[in-house]
């Protein structure tokens, strides 16, 4: 095998290499050795994954059931509650640890010649480990309350795949960019702020004012928490279709996700051969 | 493996704009930038099979040479030619993490270097006995010594399959034992025919392995050739410096007679840069003479790393040097038993005549290097021979 290097100017290590191989098992080594690192040392171990949706859902789930009395309409709130938190929580942890990710892995990028598309891909799958802990957990409430398996529970499996490419795009985005603007950070923070509240994380897709509801469900997060509520709690819930008003209008929510995934994708890719300078 | 023309410039802007305020402030301030050359023009070759060193002072363009080859700098003109593959890496122990234990991170570093999970796990215990490390498999790699840690990152290393090895500053740490075995299995490779390009500052090591070596001056090739003569080179130039600084003004010195060379040699006759304690040991003075001059001092002064002068090599405890005459080229040799002290030493090459007061006629400053190594330090400046005699009352 022979490697050549120009004559063409080679401009740097890209985003993705030309081994599909190794990005996968790169990827998929740093992942599992984040999820490891975790927990080392502490007693609890991988239960505390489990706790931080628990605690924010114990908080909120009194918050807003004895304090505001809210919910009270809402059919298998606590179960919906503990569900959108955990989806959102793997939301939130893969994009805020992925702006970042570029940064914390210098080393790696300096001294190494590798797919640069591994660290925000790891953040994600990391992630994602952790969503598949926290959704044994929601599982086990949504039978204790009572609700029976379907077979529309499965529909969870698209729906989650739509949320981590749409976290994956976001990454991708966000990682690249921070390189060169330190500022991303605290701005995404904020956004992340915002989407918790206009994502219907505490409140459920009606809940929102007849106005706005349709345009509210271009959010993919909204569209797909929408869509996972009625399949995996309430049959008599709206379907994201319902909720968009009409089946053709998905699209929107889905051109969301493609958007944001391709324009992370051109960005990191294009940001790829120079990281290692710039960092 | 072949670079042609090799460029690679950094952009170091003057005042760096890495915030969106700053950047919104000042929409149109374009920040001047300075292009740093970390290599410029850089042309040479590597046969396959060959043990090649690059050297150079820190800030050379060594290090930066090395990731253009790996991979990880993309270059701005010119272009490199490689046959066969390269290892992605440059550095022993990358992506090594302290929490984990050895047996995690060998698997880890051997992935991120290019083995796949299977591969890296049926090597493991390769890797393991080519450390020494069995005893220690499950210990945190905290808990590790810095040089446990270099071996474990090194026996990962060579089981990447790559037909061009780059490695930098892999000496730095590891006892003498293990270094020898690095060297001993960099044979091994090298005769599987496997190229091994490395960076060291360690002019010992590049004379003792390489079969080549070049050296790096801010970002262009100084000289390739043989490793005695790029250690030679080295340490001219990394002790040439210091005249620039220290010396004076041009002009005053050189117009009678002028040095040109200064160098060690051993009781063969040949170059040497180090030399064991106790050896004879000849420096060798090469001296211009432009006016006639009558009985010059000459004198080579050596001076140990805290600059301290410990020795002086001269003509003048020896009586009268002759009559010189314009135009003739003079080779002085001072022959001396090397009993300094195991250290650097720097040379300092000057001529002087007495005209009635003494006068300078040249001086260079720190023109050579010369390295004593022994066994043991005694801790004095210097080891003169001794005699040593215990009685009991």
């Amino acid at each position: 095998m022979s490697v050549q290097v120009g004559p063409s100017r080679y401009r740097g290590p890209s985003a993705i290499g030309d081994d599909l191989r190794r990005l996968g098992n790169l990827t998929f080594v740093l992942a599992a050795t984040d999820f490891k690192l975790r927990f080392f040392g502490s007693a609890l171990g991988y239960l505390w994954t489990l706790m931080r949706p628990l605690l924010l859902f114990g908080v909120l789930y009194v918050v807003f059931t004895e304090v505001v009395r809210f919910g009270g309409g809402i059919e298998h709130y606590p179960v919906y509650l503990l569900m959108s938190i955990v989806m959102f929580t793997y939301f939130g942890e893969a994009t805020n640890r992925g702006v970042t990710s570029l940064i914390e892995r210098e080393n790696l990028l300096r001294k190494v010649r590798f797919p640069r598309l591994v660290i925000p891909l790891s953040v994600a799958l990391h992630a994602l480990f952790n969503l598949g802990l926290n959704l044994v957990a929601v599982f086990i409430f949504v039978l204790a309350s009572g609700i029976a398996p379907r077979v529309e529970w499965l529909e969870l499996l698209p729906l989650v795949a739509l949320l981590v490419l749409f976290a994956t795009g976001v990454t991708m985005l966000l990682s690249a960019l921070y390189v060169r603007y330190r500022d991303m950070q605290p701005i995404w923070e904020v956004v992340l702020q915002i989407l918790f509240y206009a994502s219907p994380v505490i409140y459920v897709t009606s809940t929102y004012p007849d106005g706005i509801e349709r345009e509210a469900m271009a959010n993919p997060i909204t569209a797909v928490l929408t869509q996972a509520r009625h399949a995996l709690i309430d049959p008599s819930a709206p379907t994201a279709a319902d909720a968009i008003g009409g089946t053709a209008r998905l699209l929107i929510p889905l051109f969301v996700v493609a958007a944001v995934f391709a324009l992370g994708f051109w960005v990191f890719t294009r940001e790829a051969p120079r990281i290692a300078e710039e960092l | 493996m072949l670079v042609n023309h090799l460029s690679k410039g950094f952009k170091l802007p003057h005042q760096r704009y890495s915030t969106l305020k700053e950047r919104a402030l000042h929409p149109f301030s374009r920040s001047g930038s300075e292009t740093l050359n970390a290599l410029h023009d850089v042309t040479f070759g590597v046969e396959s099979g060959e043990f090649f060193g690059i050297v150079g002072r820190n800030g050379s363009g060594k290090s930066t040479l090395l990731k253009c080859l790996a991979g990880i700098y993309g270059v701005d003109r010119g272009s490199i030619e490689i046959h066969g593959r390269v290892s992605p890496f440059i550095e022993l122990g990358v992506g090594f993490n302290p929490d984990l234990t050895a047996r995690d991170n060998v698997v880890i570093n051997a992935i991120m270097l290019g083995l796949t999970r299977r591969e890296a796990r049926r090597r493991f215990d390769e890797i393991i006995a080519f450390a020494e490390l069995e005893d220690f498999v499950d210990l945190k790699l905290k808990n590790y010594s810095s040089g446990m840690a270099v071996r474990l990152g090194f026996s990962v290393a060579i089981q990447v399959d790559a037909e061009l090895v780059l490695i930098d500053e892999v000496l730095a740490v590891g006892d003498a034992a293990f270094q020898r075995k690095c060297f001993d299995e960099f044979e091994r490779m090298r005769a599987k025919g496997r190229t091994i390009l490395f960076v060291t500052h360690d002019m010992a090591a590049v004379e003792r392995f390489c079969d080549r070596a070049m050296l790096l001056e801010r970002g262009r090739i100084l000289e390739i050739g043989p490793p005695d003569e790029i250690a030679l080179r080295y340490n001219e130039v990394n002790f040439r410096r210091a005249i620039s600084e220290g010396s004076l003004p041009a002009g005053l010195l050189g117009g009678e007679a002028r040095v040109r060379s200064v160098w060690c040699e051993n009781d063969r006759g040949e170059r040497i840069v180090i030399q064991q304690r106790a050896d004879r040991c000849t420096v060798v003075l090469e001296i211009v003479v432009s006016k006639a001059l009558e009985n010059p001092v000459f004198a080579v002064v050596f001076r140990n790393d805290v600059r301290h002068t410990i020795f002086v090599a001269t003509s003048l405890l020896s009586g009268h040097t002759g009559r010189f005459e314009p135009g003739e080229q003079v080779t002085v040799r001072f022959s001396f038993e090397n009993r300094l002290a195991p250290r650097r030493y720097t040379l300092t090459p000057t001529i002087g005549i007495w005209d009635p007061e003494y006068r300078q006629l040249d001086q260079r400053e720190d023109l050579a290097a010369l390295i004593v190594e022994a066994p043991m330090q005694s801790g004095g400046v210097v080891d003169l021979p001794t005699e040593v005699q215990v009685t009991r009352a």
